[in-house]
């Protein structure tokens, strides 16, 4: 393994501690420590390994969980979509047949993939992680390398425990200062990614730094991470520190006693050493950041929450004024518009992005003491069995039950549309999740994206709106 | 996996950024246990109309692009969702080439797994290659990765880069899995390193 004294970046050390084997073009056999598995995108896999007669070399490196296509209300029930159950009986009985751990579907432990690992202490910092979902990037949050891969290497993953992969460059991207109120770890990704694009982060690993991250609780770090992908980076990262380590101590799965302070000094020797080389530098400064929205269906189409709707006459490549006509038309929204005030049918609070304790407890706090407006149907999918019980222990169902909200079981919900929870054609969504894309939300369904604290502030008003406004009314 | 050595298809041109994969195939078609058959639901929404009736202004519903094997872009192909649902949509629609200025990492590399070759050439050369592509379907491209280039129907040569590693499995139509193994040795001995003993089990009886 090739470990130099020159100046390495937190995402060289991890790498460079995975590295099994260095092939002759410089392709890694890189060692896998945690595979999470879900049931969209591993049955063909694990039919691959049953066709060739393999096995799973590590199913104690292994965790699954069903999340895409549960249906978030009565579990009690049968699941009525037959492709959704055929989808979730073929992961239960995969990981039956080939011995790897399961969260059963009505485990309370159930939940959305990236919200379980985290929370179990299954995903640890330093650790190399990978799950057939590209939103493995949220994992990166502890400190960990974690990235979305497709189902072949589902399968490689399965077979051998490694990957085979070149190394990333290293990208950082340093927020500096410290946030207004009602600005929240998603709206300064959503700057972020309005500053560097989709393709931004393209062969990178993004490294978040910057007094502002450094001040974002676990929860907040990982809605960060999330959307590591949004920017079109293979991962995010942030250095674990002592609120990485207060995080994970204690979690089911996670070292005890000697063994977490053994490996909390493991850990503290990640972070990027002084004078480390990055590729690529971004700088912002957390005061410039306002609670921001998308108005197109591309992640990067991102405004502040004052701001205006683009016009496709101020843009001189004609294919990009062709692209933002489109997304208006799509969006149905006129060039030059503002973006505050545009009404709403439908807020969504959840996805793997968004759905954590804290983030209920942001919206909670914008909720409390307003009520749901006319005609908008607003729900709360909590990202894990843990967390809905979390919540209700706070009393924030009642809350948002109260307020009128519908109050539902965990999955990946209405993030994808999978299961039944779908927005109709021509519908305007405020949503916590992370893709605006044309029919992600349901054929046709319009997506804004914002924070918890925006989309609570979108349901009590039926509108999307400046969250600080609503916020000073009530105060 | 098939092997892709040489391939000489109709092109289809779609000059958009950012064709992302739940473009390519929608979420509502993820439900298969399958590889195969996602062919149909392929750019499902650009292609078909509310009653299921193909939209006739989108190009691979015309001829001759219906039988393109080969796809041009622009940017940042295939952003979005990791699902290998894409390539495998693509795929069994009938393209084994796609060609853009520019790729999402994942999808990169879902399509070497599946024996499509992702070509990245620079914008002006892909609008060149569209323009041919416009011609019809006596204006085929040829694709030969053996050597490296693509030939324009006017005979010009245009080459490109390919990983030597991903170049050789496609040629030989190798699978990665077959591979890696061979190197088990090395993955148990790196296993056993002092250094990871700190990395917990997770046994099967404790997950609930």
């Amino acid at each position: 393994m090739p470990v130099t004294n020159s100046p390495r970046t937190l995402f060289d050390k991890i790498w460079d501690d995975h590295v099994v084997e260095r092939l002759e073009d410089g392709t890694c056999i890189l060692y896998i420590d945690r595979h999470l598995v879900h049931e969209v995108t591993s049955p063909q896999a694990f039919e691959g390994l049953r066709m060739s007669g393999r096995r799973v070399r590590r199913p104690d490196a292994t965790v699954a969980v069903a999340d895409h296509n549960v249906p978030t209300s009565d579990r009690s029930k049968p699941i009525e979509e037959p492709q959704s159950r055929l989808q979730i009986e073929t992961l239960e009985k995969n990981v039956a047949e080939f011995g790897v751990p399961y969260f059963p579907l009505r485990s309370a432990s159930q939940g959305i993939v990236h919200v379980v690992g985290p929370e179990q202490g299954i995903s640890l910092p330093g650790m190399t992680i990978v799950c057939g979902d590209s939103h493995t990037s949220t994992h990166g949050a502890l400190g960990s390398l974690a990235f979305g891969i497709g189902t072949s290497e589902v399968e490689h993953v399965l077979a051998t425990q490694t990957i085979l992969q070149k190394p990333a460059k290293n990208m950082r991207v340093s927020v500096e200062g410290k946030v207004g109120p009602g600005v929240t770890a998603k709206d300064i990704m959503l700057a972020i990614i309005g500053r560097i694009g989709t393709a931004g982060g393209t062969g990178h690993v993004i490294e978040f730094a910057g007094s502002a991250i450094r001040d974002l609780d676990m929860a907040g770090r990982m809605t960060l991470c999330n959307m590591s992908i949004e920017a079109g980076a293979r991962a995010g990262l942030v250095a674990p520190d002592e609120t990485t380590f207060a995080y994970v101590k204690g979690r089911p799965f996670a070292p005890k006693g000697e063994a977490f302070e053994q490996a909390c000094d493991y850990w503290r020797s990640l972070a990027s050493d002084d004078g480390a080389y990055f590729d690529t530098e971004v700088t912002l400064a957390a005061e410039e950041i306002i609670p921001s929205v998308t108005w197109g269906t591309s992640p990067q189409d991102v405004l502040p929450i004052d701001g205006s709707v683009p016009s496709p006459s101020d843009e001189p490549d004609p294919a990009r004024a062709a692209q933002i006509q489109r997304a208006l038309d799509y969006m149905g929204l006129e060039a030059g518009q503002k973006i505050a005030g545009t009404p709403v049918d439908v807020v969504f609070i959840g996805s793997c992005t968004n759905s954590r304790l804290e983030d209920l407890r942001a919206a909670a706090d914008v909720v409390r003491g307003h009520h749901v407006a006319e005609g908008v149907r607003a729900m709360i999918v909590p990202g894990s069995g843990l967390v809905k019980h979390a919540a209700e222990a706070e009393g924030l169902d009642k809350i948002f039950l109260d307020a009128g909200f519908e109050w539902r079981e965990a999955g990946c919900s209405m993030c994808l549309g999978m299961n039944p929870d779908r927005l109709t054609p021509g519908q305007r969504c405020a949503s916590t999740s992370n893709r605006n894309f044309e029919g992600r939300q349901g054929p046709d369904g319009r997506t804004h994206l914002c924070s918890p604290a925006m989309a609570a502030a979108a349901a009590v008003t039926g509108r999307l709106c400046d969250v600080r406004e609503l916020v000073k009314e009530t105060v | 996996m098939d092997k892709f050595t040489e391939l000489t298809a109709i092109a289809a041109p779609m000059p958009t950024e950012n064709i992302d994969t739940d473009q390519i195939i929608p979420a509502r078609f993820l439900k298969t246990i399958q590889r195969t058959g996602l062919g149909k639901n392929a750019f499902a929404a650009q292609r078909y109309d509310a009653d299921g009736n193909e939209k006739p202004d989108f190009v691979l519903n015309q001829e001759p692009y219906r039988h393109a094997e080969i796809l041009i872009t622009y940017d940042n192909l295939g952003c979005g969702s990791s699902r290998e649902h894409a390539p495998w949509a693509l795929l069994d629609f009938g393209i084994r080439c796609v060609i853009a200025p520019s790729f999402a990492d994942i999808f990169f590399n879902n399509c070497f797994k599946n024996g499509i070759l992702p070509i990245r050439l620079p914008r002006e050369i892909c609008d060149e290659l569209m323009d041919d592509a416009r011609q019809g379907a006596n204006s085929r491209l040829t694709v030969d990765l053996e050597r490296q280039v693509i030939v324009r129907p006017n005979g010009e040569s245009i080459p490109f880069d390919v990983d030597p590693f991903r170049r050789h499995m496609l040629l030989e139509g190798l699978d990665d899995i077959g591979q890696t193994m061979a190197h088990d040795a090395e993955i148990t001995s790196f296993e056993h390193r002092p250094s990871r003993a700190w990395v917990p089990s997770i046994t099967i009886g404790t997950v609930k």
